[in-house]
C-alpha cells in the first residue's frame, strides 16, 4: 500500500479497540518469566554451551601476539577464537567500526576473542587467561582538544544550513543572547545486555538475539560472517530495552556465530555489564553555541545553532542543531555542525538522536532569552511558534499544537505559581519551576505484515517488527482486532523474527506509527480476500463482532476462512506527504525540583509533560514510554555522564554503580496528558511516534528549573552538586533554612 | 572468576586456623562485594570459608552499658534494632542511607567495614592499580577522579573507603573485636583499623592474615543530636560524594566524622574541639592537610558547607 495521500476515514477510526487503553498483550509472560530474552532461551533439544568475550585493554592500536594456550588447557574450554584467527571481516553496513575480526584495536574493549566453555563460569575463567600483546598508538579523546580540527561531513548529513543574513540580523537585534552548552557522552544502560544464542546447522545459521531491527541485524551478521542472508535465521522476540544500542548489529551475535561454529555446538554470549558502556555504542558527547537574537516584542529575528561532536573514522554527526531548524520562526538562521575524529568507543544513535542533546542546549537558551527579554519563558515561546517550515515557509507542518501543549500544560501544573529565581524556599530546599519545548520529528520507514485467518476466527499477525517494552504486541494485536472486528481474545501476534515480512523495526519513534500502517495494509489485503471470496463488494461490506457483513447477508469470519484459511500481506510504503509538509510530534515539559541550599542535591517533586503526537493507539503503553523517557531525561539532566579519561581513552565508570541512572527515588511524580489529535499526513492510523518525544526538552526543563531554584544556571550537563555550590547562598546564610526544618 | 574450594566454618577458632594455612583464603559472609570483585577477577582467593553459620549474629548489652554487635549481624536488622535506634541513631541512619533494602539484607556488620573502594580504575583489571596490583601505579591520579579523596592520600593511591556505616562507627568510637588464628582475642579501637594508603594501598585494615573480626563494640551510648547527611548524585543506591556523621550536644559540642574523603572513616580530633565554633573552623582542621585534584576539590568546601547544615539542623 502506498501512502501518498491524506487519510480520510477507514476502519480505524471506530477507535472501538484502537486507542483503547488495553494492558499489554505479553505483560502476563513478563511477569511470569515465560518472556524467553535471548539468554534466557532454553531447549532441551538445544545443547548449547557458553561464550565469553574478551575485550581489547588499549584504545587503539594494534594486537601484536596473542597467547591463548593456558585458556585452550583450561577446564570445560571446547575453542577459543581470536580475532587474528578470523581475520579482518567485511564490515557491516550500519557499523562504523569493526566488530570482530583483525588485527588492528579501534577503541576500548573492541571484542578480540570469545572463549566457549561447557559452563558459563568455565568461559569466564578461561577468558581472563588469554595473553595479549600490543603496540599501543596515541589517539584524540578530547572533544575539546579535537574541536579545533572538526571537520565539515558530507552533504548528505547537512552539516550547513542557512536561511537569509544572520550574521547581519543578529548585529541589528535589539536583544541578543550567545552561549555555549555541553552534554555529555551517555549510555543506552538498558536493562537487558546485548546477548546471543548462535545454533549452525551445516551452513544455516539460527541467532537468538535481542535486536531492535531484525532485518538489518540479519544483512550485517551475512557480511560480517562472509555468509549468505538466506542462510540466516534470526529471532529476537522479546527485548529487554533497546534505546538505540540494539538498532545495528553488535558483538554478541558475531562472537557467538564463531564460537558456535568453532566448538560445533550452539553457543550463547551475554556482554558483561562493563561491555556496554565501551564495546557497544553510545551517544555522543556535544559542544554547542547558539546564538538569539530578537525584538523587545520577543520576536526572533535571527537563531544560530553550531554544534560540535566526535566520532571514529567514519563515523556520524550527533545532529544536535537539526531541530533549530523547525522549531522556532525567526527570517535570518544558520545551523552548522562538525564532527572530530575521536578514537573512543563509537558513537552512534540513542534515543532521540541529535533532539536529544540539541534541545538540551536549545531549551535553556530559550530560557534564558526568555528573561532577558523580561518575558515568560512560555510567553516567549508561543510568540515564536511556527505552522510552517521557517527555512521553507510554502511547506506547512501537517498538525502542530506546540502552543495547546504549553498553554494546557502551564495550565495543569499550576505554571501562574512560579516565583523569580531563588525566592521560593521550603526549608532548607530552594524550589523552582521550569519548562521546556519537546519537539522529534516523525519518522516512517517502509513496514510489512502478513496476517492469517484460520477456521477458528482467529486472526495471527506476522511481521519481524520488534517489541522492545514499547507495546508493539499490543498495538499491533488493537490494529488487526480494530480492521477485523474481532476481540483482542482472537488475535495472535508473532514478532522478531526474520522469516516474517520485514517491518520498520523499532527505532526514531518510528516503530508504532510504521509497523500499525503496515498490518493496516495486510488487513485491507485480508478483508479483499474475505470479501472475494464470500462474492461480497469489498467497497461496502463491514467487519463487526466476528462476522464479515454486505447488505442483509452476513457469515462468521470463521466460517469465511473456511479449512484452508485465508492470507492478507502488503507492506505500507511511503510518498511524498513528508517532503510536501513537514511533520513533527510536539510537547511541553514542566518540572517542579528542589536544591539543597546547602549541598546543591537538585531533587525532582513532580513532572508533567504535554504531548501532541497525533492519535494515540494505546494510553497505557504511549504513557508508559513518555514517563521512560521523562525518566531517561532526568538522569540525563542531573547524573548521567560516561567519564572519559582522556589519556587512556576509554569510557571509567563501565557499570551501572558508576554510571548513574535515575532510580525511583528520583522520580516521585509524573503526570502525562496527550492532545486528543489526529495527524492524517502521517499515515492510515492517523497516529505518529512517542517513544522519543518524551525524552526531548525534558532534561532542559529539569535545568531551567534548578535556574528558577537556586539563581544559578549551569550549562554543562550532568547538573551535578559541584556546578552549583559555587553559586548558592553562603553558609552563614543557611542556618535559618535548617532551623525552620527541624 | 577463578576456581575456588569452600568449607563451612564449625568455629570461630577453626575458620581463623583455616584462613591462616592458606594464605590464598578469604572469609566470606554476605559476600555482596567479594563475590563481585572475584567475578571481575579483582579478588581471586583460591579458597573461601565461610563464617555465616558461627552464631555471631546477635546483638547484646555489654556490661559498661554499651552494645556488642556480632560480626554476622546483618546491616537491616542493626537498623532496626531497637536500641540502636534509640541510643545510636547515627549508626541506624548511616546504614539505611547506603546501598539498597536487598542488599542491606546480607550485608554483615563486619563485611561492612571490610569492604573495598569503588574506584573505578580498581575496579578494571587493564588499568593500573596499585591497591589492586601493587606497584603497578595509580590510573587515578590524573584521571577521572571526581569521586576520590581528598585528604590522607598518597602518590600511591587516592582511593576512598564507600562505607557509610563505618563512618557512623567511627564517630561512635566503636571497638573491632577479633580473634587470631592462635586462639587470642583482641580489641582494636575504630580509629586504628583502617590504614591510609601510603605506600601499601592494598593492605587496607591492620587486621593479620587469619584474623577474624568476631564482633563490634559500642561504648555507652554519647546522647545529643545525632545526624547522618549522605550527599549523592541520585537520591539513592549511590555511594557517598561525601557524608557527615555527626553527634551534637545541647553545648555545641560534638564529634563529626566524614566519608567519602579519604581511604577510611575520616575523623580528626582538632575538628570535634572546632565543633562548637561551627563548620568553617571544623572544616578547617579536617583538611588541614587536604590534596585535593583538580576534579575533587569541591569537596572540601561541599562538606564544610553539609557539616554547617548538620550544626545547623541540631541546633534546631
Amino acid at each position: 500500500m502506498q501512502f501518498d495521500k491524506p487519510a480520510t476515514t477507514n476502519p480505524i477510526d471506530q477507535l472501538k479497540v484502537v486507542g483503547q487503553p488495553i494492558h499489554r498483550i505479553d505483560g502476563e509472560l513478563k511477569t511470569t518469566g515465560r518472556a524467553m530474552y535471548a539468554y534466557e532461551w532454553h531447549d532441551a533439544n538445544l545443547p548449547y554451551v557458553y561464550g565469553y568475550p574478551v575485550g581489547a585493554a588499549i584504545a587503539k592500536g594494534r594486537i601484536t601476539a596473542m597467547d591463548v594456550s593456558a585458556a585452550k588447557r583450561a577446564p570445560g574450554v571446547l575453542a577459543v577464537v581470536t580475532t587474528l584467527d578470523v581475520g579482518r571481516r567485511e564490515k557491516g553496513k550500519f557499523n562504523t567500526v569493526n566488530l570482530f575480526g583483525g588485527d588492528e584495536i579501534q577503541h576500548y574493549h573492541q571484542a578480540i576473542a570469545v572463549v566457549v566453555a561447557e559452563t558459563f563460569e568455565q568461559a569466564r575463567a578461561a577468558a581472563g587467561l588469554v595473553k595479549v600483546e600490543y603496540a599501543e598508538e596515541r589517539g584524540a579523546f578530547d572533544l575539546r582538544e579535537a574541536m579545533a580540527g572538526a571537520a565539515k561531513p558530507d552533504d548528505s548529513q547537512e552539516p550547513d544550513t542557512a536561511v537569509g543574513n544572520f550574521e547581519a540580523a543578529f548585529k541589528a537585534a535589539a536583544v541578543t543572547l550567545e552561549q555555549s552548552y555541553e552534554t555529555p557522552d551517555q549510555s543506552h544502560a538498558m536493562m537487558e545486555p546485548h546477548a546471543s544464542l548462535a545454533a549452525w546447522n551445516g551452513e544455516e545459521l539460527t541467532v537468538w538475539t535481542s535486536s531492535q531491527m531484525i532485518d538489518w541485524w540479519r544483512s550485517d551478521l551475512a557480511t560480517t560472517l562472509g555468509v549468505d542472508k538466506e542462510k540466516i535465521h534470526l529471532m529476537s522476540p522479546f527485548i529487554g530495552g533497546g534505546f538505540g544500542g540494539k538498532l545495528f548489529l553488535r558483538s554478541d551475535a558475531v562472537l557467538a556465530a564463531f564460537g558456535a561454529k568453532a566448538a560445533s555446538r550452539p553457543v550463547k554470549v551475554a556482554l558483561p555489564r562493563p561491555f556496554i558502556m565501551n564495546n557497544t555504542t553510545h551517544r555522543p558527547a556535544t559542544i554547542q553555541r547558539i546564538r538569539i537574537g530578537a525584538g523587545r516584542d520577543g520576536r526572533i529575528t535571527a537563531i544560530a545553532h553550531e554544534s560540535w561532536s566526535g566520532d571514529q573514522p567514519g563515523g556520524q554527526l550527533e545532529t544536535a542543531a537539526s531541530q533549530t531548524r523547525l522549531l522556532y520562526a525567526g527570517a535570518d538562521r544558520m545551523t552548522a555542525m562538525r564532527l572530530a575524529t575521536l578514537h573512543l568507543p563509537e558513537g552512534n544513535a540513542m534515543r532521540a538522536p541529535g533532539e536529544a542533546p540539541g534541545l538540551m542546549a536549545l531549551e535553556i537558551a530559550m530560557d534564558e532569552m526568555a528573561e532577558k527579554l523580561g518575558m515568560d519563558p512560555i510567553e516567549f515561546r508561543i510568540v515564536n511558534d511556527t505552522q510552517v517550515d521557517p527555512e521553507k515557509p510554502e511547506r506547512p507542518f501537517s498538525h502542530r499544537d506546540l502552543v495547546g501543549c504549553l498553554k494546557l500544560g502551564a495550565d495543569r501544573f499550576g505554571w501562574s505559581g512560579r516565583e523569580r529565581p531563588g525566592a521560593r524556599r521550603e526549608g532548607n530546599w530552594m524550589i523552582g519551576m521550569g519548562v521546556a519545548a519537546a519537539f522529534r520529528n516523525n519518522l516512517v520507514l517502509p513496514s510489512g505484515a502478513r496476517v492469517r485467518l484460520d477456521s477458528q476466527g482467529v486472526v495471527t499477525v506476522e511481521t519481524d517488527m520488534t517489541d522492545i517494552g514499547t507495546g508493539s504486541y499490543t498495538i499491533i494485536a488493537q490494529t488487526a482486532a480494530e480492521m477485523m472486528g474481532i476481540g483482542m481474545n482472537k488475535v495472535a501476534v508473532h514478532l522478531g523474527d526474520s522469516r516474517f515480512p520485514v517491518s520498520a523495526g523499532s527505532g526514531g519513534q518510528f516503530g508504532a506509527n510504521s509497523s500499525t500502517s503496515g498490518v493496516y495494509a495486510a488487513c485491507v489485503k485480508l478483508r479483499e480476500a474475505v470479501a472475494a471470496k464470500l462474492g461480497f463488494n469489498s467497497a461496502d461490506v463491514v467487519f463487526e463482532n466476528g462476522e464479515v457483513r454486505s447488505g442483509n447477508r452476513s457469515v462468521p469470519l470463521a466460517e469465511a476462512a473456511g479449512a484452508d484459511g485465508l492470507v492478507g500481506e502488503d507492506k505500507i510504503e511511503w510518498g511524498d506527504l513528508t517532503k510536501t509538509h513537514q511533520q513533527s510530534t510536539f510537547g511541553a515539559h514542566f518540572v517542579e525540583v528542589g536544591v539543597d541550599i546547602a549541598t546543591g542535591e537538585s531533587r525532582i517533586r513532580r513532572m508533567l509533560a504535554v504531548c501532541a503526537a497525533g492519535r494515540i493507539l494505546n494510553p497505557i503503553t504511549a504513557r508508559s514510554q513518555v514517563i521512560g523517557a521523562m525518566t531517561m531525561g532526568a538522569g540525563g539532566a542531573l547524573s548521567e555522564e560516561l567519564a572519559v579519561d582522556t589519556r587512556r581513552g576509554f569510557f571509567v565508570n563501565h557499570d551501572l554503580a558508576g554510571y548513574e541512572v535515575a532510580v525511583h527515588a528520583d522520580i516521585p511524580h509524573q503526570d502525562v496528558i496527550f492532545m486528543d489529535e489526529t495527524d492524517p499526513m502521517s499515515s492510515p492510523m492517523k497516529a505518529k511516534g512517542v517513544g522519543e518525544l518524551g525524552l526531548c526538552g525534558v532534561s532542559a526543563a529539569i535545568a531551567n528549573a534548578i535556574y528558577n531554584a537556586s539563581g544559578v544556571r549551569v550549562r554543562h550537563y550532568p547538573i551535578t552538586l559541584d556546578k552549583l555550590i559555587g553559586g548558592l547562598p553562603q553558609l552563614a546564610d543557611m542556618s535559618d533554612a535548617y532551623r525552620s526544618r527541624a | 572468576m577463578r576456581a575456588f574450594t569452600y568449607e563451612r566454618a564449625s568455629s570461630v577458632e577453626a575458620a581463623a586456623n583455616a584462613a591462616s594455612s592458606n594464605r590464598q583464603s578469604k572469609f566470606i559472609a554476605g559476600g555482596t562485594n567479594l563475590l563481585d570483585l572475584m567475578k571481575l577477577e579483582i579478588e581471586t582467593p583460591t579458597h573461601l570459608i565461610d563464617v555465616n553459620g558461627l552464631g555471631l549474629d546477635t546483638i547484646e548489652p555489654t556490661a559498661e552499658g554499651g552494645l556488642r554487635i556480632g560480626a554476622l549481624v546483618r546491616n537491616t536488622d542493626l537498623a532496626a534494632h531497637e536500641t540502636v535506634r534509640r541510643d545510636y541513631g547515627l549508626l541506624s541512619r548511616a546504614l539505611v542511607a547506603g546501598a539498597s533494602g536487598q542488599l542491606r539484607n546480607v550485608a554483615t556488620t563486619a563485611g561492612n567495614l571490610l569492604q573495598r573502594t569503588r574506584c573505578p580504575y580498581f575496579y578494571d583489571t587493564n588499568q593500573p592499580c596499585n591497591k589492586r596490583q601493587p606497584g603497578s601505579g595509580c590510573s587515578a591520579i590524573g584521571g577521572f577522579s571526581r569521586q576520590h579523596a581528598v585528604v590522607g592520600v598518597s602518590d600511591a593511591c587516592i582511593a576512598t573507603h564507600p562505607s557509610d556505616m563505618a563512618i557512623a562507627m567511627r564517630a561512635l568510637d566503636a571497638v573491632v573485636e577479633t580473634v587470631k588464628p592462635d586462639g587470642s582475642h583482641h580489641a582494636i579501637p575504630i580509629a586504628d583499623f583502617h590504614r591510609l594508603p601510603g605506600e601499601t594501598p592494598h593492605i587496607e585494615t591492620v587486621l593479620e592474615q587469619g584474623e577474624l573480626i568476631t564482633a563490634v563494640v559500642l561504648p555507652p551510648p554519647v546522647g545529643g543530636r545525632q545526624i547522618y547527611r549522605k550527599v549523592r548524585d541520585r537520591a539513592s543506591y549511590a555511594f557517598a560524594i561525601v557524608s557527615v556523621g555527626a553527634v551534637i550536644q545541647l553545648d555545641g559540642t560534638g564529634r563529626v566524622a566524614v566519608g567519602g574523603v579519604a581511604h577510611k572513616p575520616w575523623r580528626v580530633e582538632g575538628a570535634d574541639a572546632e565543633l562548637s565554633r561551627g563548620a568553617r573552623s571544623a572544616a578547617s582542621a579536617l583538611f588541614a592537610d587536604a590534596r585535593p585534584t583538580e576534579q575533587n576539590r569541591f569537596k572540601i568546601d561541599l562538606v564544610e558547607r553539609t557539616l554547617g547544615a548538620v550544626i545547623a539542623e541540631a541546633r534546631g
